[in-house]
């Protein structure tokens, strides 16, 4: 027993740099900004002279009530949709149709997949350019000029400029969700190819010899055996889409009456732009919120299959 | 699905895939003919036509304005890298075989840092890091990715030795081996594999990252992300110096996509499925 002890003090001892250090940089650092979003730390001189003025959840509710930040969700929830939808049905197509392993197959994986090292800073960089509308009719710069070239001209308008609105969602980020889809379907075919690879081929032939058509071995056998695949794959979209910081920074900004405007953005600039410290620490933690509502039952349903 | 597929099928599959490979490829194209143009060449009405002539001057004076931060990049990259990768593997370690009373718990404590935005430690990172004379540093920059890469390295590596049998550990201890040295002689040596790919995933993820390096740093120890974004929201700076920035920033991590696929795809799945 003694000797157990000592190995558990060594295995503490090995872990412990780990564990303090991530003690103080996650649950220290979450606490404080839980803090900061309960004070009145919205003027600098407040900050500066550590006002402990509790105000508790007004900042939250001021946020709720402010017309950017409900513009902020309305634009995470249809952006995270359509980044997700986007990204499946497209990672799903490709997916299914490399399966098959058609010649030269090798090279449209790797070719599909490479936007995935690259950072969304470039990403926003370059999509930002083909994208930028120009000035219609006359002027038209970036894809409004090719389909000016190609005798398209109805197909242009202002792209993420545009103020329009349907239903909450602003159409200005489509451009930011093409973007974004670009960057991640192929994330979402290697991870279909993966799960596809260790499916029994025998499966599938035996349901094609009872006569069952493509659309139903797809429906009926892949796509319920992919379906723990499909959920992590949506969860880790989830989750990149709410932490879409540096491509709607790179890319477009907040945008004309915020249509690009995301909470992450929101925060940045409450914070570091304009000394709003209690409103852009009460912002983290609504995204945090969202997160854990995301991640926390996905999260157990895995732990209690194990 | 290994039915022979008739013409019209072959033709409709790879309609499908050349068609998406323009997609992708539609924004290289827009890089590399833009960031080879010379100055003379760079107009709005000519973004879709290839260069008249192949001309470096982009990227030349791209690279004066950027040479700084590429090495900032690389003095970042590869310590955080190396560090979170050690420490990752030894945390792994101690978790998947040296289990003590409640080490699952921290684990899941552990691998809790790996999901949340980091939003919400951000201001007080700032302040911290002010507090420890670390901030607008390089080293400071290294210590923050060090920590919020420990809980995927660790997760990584724990994934990869649980798969390694306990008898091993078991007879190692019965001839007299320690923690330490069953590390050294059979974990370290095993686990090549598993740090290339870690090693690449933290290299890729650490040289694309925004929001630490935006916050964190300031113009002498920007890393080259934060300079790209500086140098493309210019309006003075033109379109084929911003696009060969973008094409240098991306050069490094597309280079090992490029040689090193195969880990780089093991990376990304075993960073998005469960432990």
């Amino acid at each position: 027993m003694k000797r157990k002890h000592k190995e558990s003090l060594t295995s503490l001892a090995i872990l412990s740099p780990s564990i303090i250090t991530l003690a103080v940089f996650v649950y220290g650092f979450i606490s404080r900004t839980i803090q900061i979003s309960m004070l009145d730390w919205d003027t600098f001189s407040n900050f500066m002279r550590k006002a402990k003025d509790y105000v508790w959840f007004e900042n939250y509710i001021g946020l709720l009530q402010e017309s950017r930040f409900q513009t902020d969700l309305w634009n995470t929830l249809y952006f995270t949709l359509f980044f997700i939808l986007g990204c499946l049905a497209i990672g799903i197509l490709l997916s299914l149709i490399l399966n098959n392993k058609p010649k030269g197959g090798y090279f449209f994986q790797n070719l599909y997949l490479f936007p995935m090292a690259i950072s969304f800073v470039v990403t926003g960089t370059v999509w930002r350019w083909i994208f930028a509308p120009g000035r219609l009719p006359n002027n038209p710069r970036g894809i409004n000029l090719l389909f000016e070239q190609l005798g398209l001209n109805s197909l242009q308008w202002g792209w993420f400029t545009s103020t329009g609105n349907v239903l909450g969602f602003n159409i200005a980020l489509i451009a930011v969700i093409i973007a974004a889809v670009w960057q991640y379907s192929g994330y979402t075919m290697a991870m279909w190819l993966a799960g596809l690879r260790g499916i029994d081929q025998q499966l599938i032939e035996a349901a094609r010899i009872d006569g069952a058509s493509k659309w139903q071995v797809f429906s009926k056998i892949l796509f319920p055996i992919q379906k723990p695949i499909t959920l992590s794959a949506i969860i880790v979209l989830a989750h990149v889409s709410l932490k879409a910081f540096a491509l709607i920074y790179a890319m477009t900004g907040s945008g004309p009456n915020n249509v690009t405007d995301i909470p992450a953005v929101y925060m940045f600039e409450a914070t570091f732009r304009s000394n709003r410290y209690s409103t852009g620490s009460a912002i983290a933690i609504v995204l945090l919120m969202m997160v854990g509502l995301l991640i926390i039952p996905y999260l157990v349903h895995s732990f209690k299959e194990d | 699905m290994n039915d022979k597929m008739t013409t019209r099928e072959k033709v409709i599959r790879y309609s499908i895939l050349i068609l998406f490979a323009l997609f992708f490829l539609t924004p290289m194209y827009v890089l590399l003919s833009t960031s080879l143009k010379p100055f003379a060449d760079v107009s709005i009405n000519t973004m879709w036509q290839l260069p008249s002539s192949i001309s470096f001057e982009g990227f030349t004076e791209a690279f004066a304005k950027l040479a700084p931060n590429v090495l900032n990049s690389f003095y970042l990259v590869i310590p955080a890298t190396l560090l979170s990768a050690i420490m990752g593997s030894m945390n792994g370690y101690v978790l998947s075989h040296w289990k003590f009373k409640g080490s699952d718990t921290l684990f899941a404590l552990i691998l809790f840092g790996m999901f949340i935005p980091y939003q919400s430690v951000l201001f007080p990172l700032v302040q911290f890091m002010q507090s420890i004379g670390l901030y607008g540093s390089i080293p400071g920059l290294i210590l923050v990715h060090v920590v919020y890469g420990l809980p995927i390295t660790t997760l990584m590596f724990r994934n990869y030795y649980q798969d390694v049998p306990d008898a091993l550990t078991e007879a190692a201890k019965v001839d007299g081996a320690n923690i330490f040295s069953i590390y050294r002689h059979i974990f370290f040596p095993i686990s090549i594999p598993s740090f290339v790919v870690v090693f690449i995933w933290q290299f890729t993820n650490i040289w694309n990252e925004f929001l630490f390096a935006v916050t964190l740093t300031n113009t002498k120890s920007q890393p080259i992300t934060v300079a790209l974004t500086n140098l493309a929201g210019s309006q003075v700076v033109e379109w084929n110096v911003q696009m060969a920035g973008a094409l240098i920033t991306a050069l490094p991590t597309l280079l090992v996509y490029i040689i090193f696929g195969r880990y780089f795809i093991k990376g990304m799945l075993a960073g998005s499925v469960k432990g």
